[in-house]
């Protein structure tokens, strides 16, 4: 059953070895020659699964794949079971919110001092479990940097998720976030981050419309 | 209401004049030529002195307008090379302040997209903006043109002339290295891997200009096969931002335009992602779709009729002039 039809894949959800799974199989372009089709599709495909396996290590909790199947460009990945961020920080007290943020922010500093950029950082992109995990999914954007500015970038789309989806308490959201992400990576790695955080959004290009 | 645009961003002097309603009078584009490929600043800074008096005279005969008939002076403020910009600039002054009509500063980039939308009578679209210096997928987006990518060094086009030259590539009188580059990629078959570098929504030419430079030097592999090669990866990875940009904002328009919008595997690319995404595509005459003064002229109506005028005091070049610095009120119907 497709259940989220993207620009560059779609998911799928579906019954395999006996359990709920979500595959993520890359699409064909037609606009590109089928070679480079092929090389692109195949080289994220590896790329992705790599990723989430890293940040796996890294102790960040991500979807367990079950299986990479190169020639249809899939992944088949366990389906986490529970709900989005997007709407359990809605209903949270504060109280809960502030935790579940420092959480967020904890796991962010783990990928970020492991190289990882998630690059898609937005609060549908993080599910919690019934067992209070917060588990991170798609990979897709992700890329292996330890660059500033790729953090900053990785922070900044956090930041404005939070603006545009949880309007009213996004900066008390955001400081939460970057609470944890200090426990994380440390004070002076944190205030070198804000910083470059507060240049990508003097740029014009990131000026906020809304 | 009659409207004389001057661009001079950087190799072609241009000069058109519109009317009010969208009709172009004029549209006469003098290019700059070196002979060793490429644009030396000052050297087309100078050309762009030599023929701007012609330039604007023919412009005059062929709309069959006199310099009284003219409203407003509009001229390219930036982005580009600085003597060009400052050359059409001070002939800008000079005409607006004899003329006593108010002087409008546009940016160069805001007027591709204006004029690409007043010919294809186009609402809203995605834009994918690829020229000798520009590299821009962008969409309008509360009051502004917003970029959803671009490229993090070289221009598609800068990054297409370099190899042409380096590739030692004939080239013919009239003709881009582009479409020289075109004309052996369509003889080409075989594929050969280069980097393909798609950075979130930006885009990187640097690496596979040098790759492909690099595979030509090693000689083991035919110059149409290489010229298609790095002609599939160049365009594939803007076709690629271009629907990224379309899926995300469901817009039902895209447009392409600039110089190297003339390449036809680059328009059959784009034209594949609109029908996918139930878009329009739409395509720019070459006159326009190259750096011209018609869009200046036009897009200077569009300000002034929002109050925007420039004052001689504030009309320095400006040569990194981003697209998305520029409000854009006209676009929503304001004025």
């Amino acid at each position: 059953m497709l259940i989220k039809k993207g620009a560059e894949a779609n998911l799928y959800l579906e019954e395999r070895f006996g359990r709920r799974v979500i595959i993520k199989r890359r699409l064909a372009k037609k606009y590109r020659i089928p070679e480079l089709d092929n090389e692109l599709r195949t080289y994220r495909t590896i790329h992705e699964a790599q990723i989430i396996h890293r940040a796996k290590e890294a102790g960040v909790p991500t979807p367990i794949i079950l299986l990479i199947d190169i020639s249809r460009k899939e992944i088949v990945m366990e389906y986490i079971h529970g709900r989005r961020i997007k709407e359990v920080l809605e209903e949270a007290s504060s109280k809960e919110r502030e935790n579940i943020c420092r959480e967020i922010g904890r796991l962010i500093g783990k990928l970020h001092s492991n190289g990882i950029i998630h690059g898609d950082l937005t609060t549908s992109n993080m599910i919690l479990t019934s067992d209070n995990r917060i588990v991170l999914i798609d990979f897709g954007l992700s890329e292996q940097t330890k660059e500033l500015e790729a953090r900053g970038v990785d922070l900044h789309l956090m930041r404005r998720c939070l603006q545009s989806s949880h309007y009213s308490h996004a900066e008390e959201a955001f400081e939460a976030i970057m609470k944890g992400y200090s426990e994380i990576v440390g004070e002076k790695e944190t205030l070198n981050v804000l910083d470059k955080i507060k240049d990508i959004e003097k740029r014009g290009r990131y000026i906020s419309g809304r | 209401m009659y409207s004389l645009g001057i661009e001079s961003t950087a190799d072609d002097f241009s000069v058109g004049i519109v009317s009010s309603d969208g009709e172009v009078l004029a549209n006469i584009i003098d290019a700059y030529k070196s002979e060793s490929g490429g644009i030396h600043p000052r050297e087309a800074a100078r050309h762009h002195a030599d023929v701007a008096g012609k330039v604007i005279q023919r412009a005059f005969i062929e709309a069959g307008v006199t310099p009284k008939d003219i409203d407003i002076i509009a001229f390219s403020q930036g982005p580009g090379l600085g003597p060009c910009l400052r050359t059409g600039a001070t002939a800008a002054r000079a005409l607006a302040s004899y003329l006593n009509v108010p002087l409008v500063g546009v940016n160069h980039c805001v007027a591709h997209i204006e004029i690409g939308k007043l010919i294809n009578r186009a609402e809203d679209p995605v834009t994918l903006y690829v020229s000798g210096g520009n590299t821009i997928v962008s969409a309008f987006e509360a009051g502004r043109y917003r970029i959803f990518g671009e490229t993090l060094d070289i221009a598609v086009g800068n990054c297409l002339d370099v190899f042409a030259r380096e590739a030692g590539l004939k080239m013919e009188e009239g003709k881009p290295p582009g479409r020289i580059v075109e004309e052996y990629a369509s003889r080409g078959e075989r594929y050969i891997s280069l980097p393909y570098l798609v950075k979130g929504m930006d885009l990187s030419f640097s690496g596979l200009l040098t790759a492909a430079i690099n595979l030509l030097r090693e000689g083991r592999y035919k110059l149409e096969d290489v010229c298609f090669s790095f002609q599939e990866v160049a365009f594939s990875m803007l076709a690629e931002v271009t629907e990224r940009a379309l899926a995300h904002t469901e817009k039902t328009e895209v447009l392409l335009t600039g110089g190297v919008a003339a390449n036809k595997r680059l328009q059959e690319m784009i034209r594949l992602i609109a029908e996918e995404h139930n878009a329009r595509f739409c395509k720019v005459p070459k006159e326009y779709a190259l750096d011209n003064g018609a869009m200046i002229a036009w897009t200077g109506i569009l300000s002034y009729k929002c109050n925007i005028t420039t004052p001689i005091s504030k009309s320095y070049v400006k040569l990194k002039w981003r697209l998305d610095e520029v409000d854009v009120p006209w676009v929503e119907g304001e004025c």
